[in-house]
């Protein structure tokens, strides 16, 4: 990323900026919150915007600003392992079947298309049903869903940068399969991999924050945007906004990754299903 | 055999395939589960002799890959076996939720398809236009947006500000139309919402293709009409990707319809299954799995059908 943000298209320069506030809120996020967490700051509950509590209360009484903030850790840095995670695992596996070729290829890619089959949010409810929600394996759960999607993605487009020649020639000068996957063919689809994990990621966010949402995600003490959806749902008879202000936050993180991905893509962002 | 129907047979097979896959797959992802079923069923206090005999009658004594089979039997013949909640059989819990869920989905598509179809053809023949730009925007912020957000709008918006539509579902009545209308208006258009941009996405993508192609340029130049060009010229070749779209979109739906149907209330098959997961009852969450899986592969492959059947030259591959 060697163009200065003054060369970006304003949409890309929006995402970023978007993409770089919620990263700073996941990390300093709790340092700034105006309220201690917990803390019934309020008798009204569902309150409106005040001076105290610029996005109202959320169904105790607590500032729902601070209920964002420190939900911005569970929605974005657990969504960012997940997707890391399924990227690593999706990457290697692709890159691997790739270089190596024949049955290998054939073995893993038939058997990854199968589990591309299952609709996620399914998948993620029978092994939640199986195994519960705590947070490391909601972790493991979006990860297994997703690496299917990125080896997929990175093997397309590791098999056109396997034909070429400088591949042959690295292979009869003798090199290892890790060698060739590491120093030849990666650094030719560096960048295509990160578009894939900027999408991923969307589709991890809106996986686990349904998940919340239904009440089988990330479980109470700790509250995602999408479980803050879930507990202050009653409030939606008064239209407080201690219902839609997070579920905005998700909406600004996506679009902004979206938007951040079409512009370093070049192109009107694709998906192969969430 | 013809060619076209050893391709047809091929297709099938690779659907029976990978819905075996899958089916294991839900079996081992319930197998996960920690414990003992039969003590969890029956609670601390039960006594090790009806432990014993609950396992027996579950085949929890049984090796996983026979259970597997048996559990494989019981799909096919429709013998799901019992909840392990209330006890009743899990075929006739489904069997009571399954046409509210299909009447939900049909509904959707009756709608969403024609409406995205509208969208991504006219935002394909102006494509470069503002009003393309305004679509593509509005598709993409469309596709990532969490269901939930668009229900809770709708709801704000529609129920508690406006006092149009009810906020919850109470109760089918399908003799009035006044009444389906106005209880099903806010479901299937936050499903709609989703499922449009979708499709409306890929068929912009689809038809753009076409119509970049060197033969629409030459019926441009003979003078061909616009709508002619484009209903007989371009959209046949398109519409092998918007078919798969379309099917491909189903499986938003079903997201969609599981956060739908828990929003509304609406007593279908996914808030059967969400309700299940969350008292961990694994033989109605596994069939519920298996109906939702079947339903996809089937669309997918009905796509791929339709597909093949309108262009030829997927039929010598």
């Amino acid at each position: 990323m060697n163009a200065g943000i003054t060369r970006l298209r304003p949409a890309t320069a929006a995402g970023l900026l978007i993409v770089l506030f919620w990263a700073a809120m996941a990390a300093f996020g709790p340092l700034l919150a105006p309220h201690a967490d917990g803390g019934v700051m309020s008798a009204q509950v569902f309150d409106a915007a005040s001076r105290a509590a610029p996005l109202g209360t959320d169904y105790l009484g607590r500032d729902m600003l601070t209920r964002i903030l420190i939900g911005a850790r569970y929605t974005v840095g657990v969504a960012a392992v997940a997707t890391g995670l399924a990227s690593l695992v999706g990457t290697t596996l692709a890159l691997c079947a790739a270089t190596v070729g024949g049955w290998t290829d054939a073995v893993l890619s038939r058997l990854l298309d199968a589990l591309i089959s299952l609709p996620s949010l399914l998948f993620a409810l029978v092994v939640v049903a199986s195994v519960g929600s705590s947070i490391p394996m909601l972790v493991a759960t979006a990860a297994v869903i997703y690496v299917p999607g990125a080896y997929r993605t990175v093997r397309a487009l590791a098999v056109n940068i396997v034909a070429m020649e400088f591949v042959k020639v690295a292979r009869a000068r003798g090199e290892g399969t890790l060698y060739l996957m590491r120093a030849e063919i990666l650094p030719n689809i560096v960048l295509p991999v990160l578009t894939d994990f900027g999408l991923r990621f969307i589709y991890v966010v809106l996986l686990l924050s349904g998940l919340s949402f239904l009440g089988l995600g990330i479980q109470p003490p700790y509250a995602d945007w999408g479980s803050l959806v879930r507990e202050n749902i009653e409030g939606l008879a008064y239209g407080a906004p201690a219902v839609i202000m997070p579920a905005l936050a998700i909406a600004t993180l996506t679009i902004g990754v979206n938007l951040l991905v079409d512009g370093l893509a070049g192109r009107r962002g694709g998906g192969d299903g969430r | 055999m013809s060619p076209l129907a050893r391709l047809l047979a091929a297709r099938l097979a690779s659907g029976v395939l990978t819905l075996l896959i899958v089916s294991l797959l839900v079996f081992l992802a319930t197998e996960m589960l920690p414990g003992d079923v039969a003590q969890a069923v029956l609670g601390q206090s039960a006594t090790p002799d009806a432990v014993a005999a609950l396992r027996a009658a579950m085949h929890l004594d049984q090796p996983g890959w026979l259970r597997y089979l048996l559990w494989l039997r019981g799909l096919l013949t429709l013998d799901l076996g019992r909840s392990l909640v209330n006890g009743l059989p899990v075929a006739s819990l489904i069997g009571s939720r399954l046409p509210n869920s299909l009447l939900l989905a049909g509904l959707t598509a009756l709608v969403a398809v024609p409406v995205a179809l509208l969208l991504g053809i006219t935002a394909a023949v102006w494509r470069g236009t503002a009003y393309d730009r305004v679509v593509g925007v509005l598709t993409v912020s469309a596709v990532s947006v969490p269901e939930f957000l668009v229900a809770t709008l709708a709801v704000l918006v529609f129920a508690v500000r406006l006092h149009w539509l009810p906020a919850m579902f109470y109760g089918l009545d399908l003799r009035s139309p006044g009444h389906m209308l106005l209880v099903f208006a806010m479901p299937v258009a936050t499903l709609s919402f989703v499922v449009v941009a979708q499709i409306a996405r890929m068929t912009r993508a689809a038809l753009t293709n076409v119509l970049d192609s060197s033969y629409i340029e030459m019926a441009v130049l003979k003078g061909v009409r616009p709508l002619r060009l484009v209903l007989r010229h371009a959209l046949p070749n398109a519409l092998g990707p918007i078919v798969n779209a379309v099917a491909l979109s189903v499986s938003f739906l079903l997201g969609g319809v599981i956060i739908v149907e828990t929003i509304f209330n609406y007593p279908g098959l996914a808030k059967l299954m969400v309700d299940g997961v969350s008292t961990r009852d694994m033989p109605l969450v596994q069939a519920c799995a298996m109906i939702f899986c079947a339903a996809y592969l089937l669309l997918v492959l009905l796509a791929d059908l339709l597909a093949i059947l309108a262009n030829p030259r997927l039929r010598h591959p």
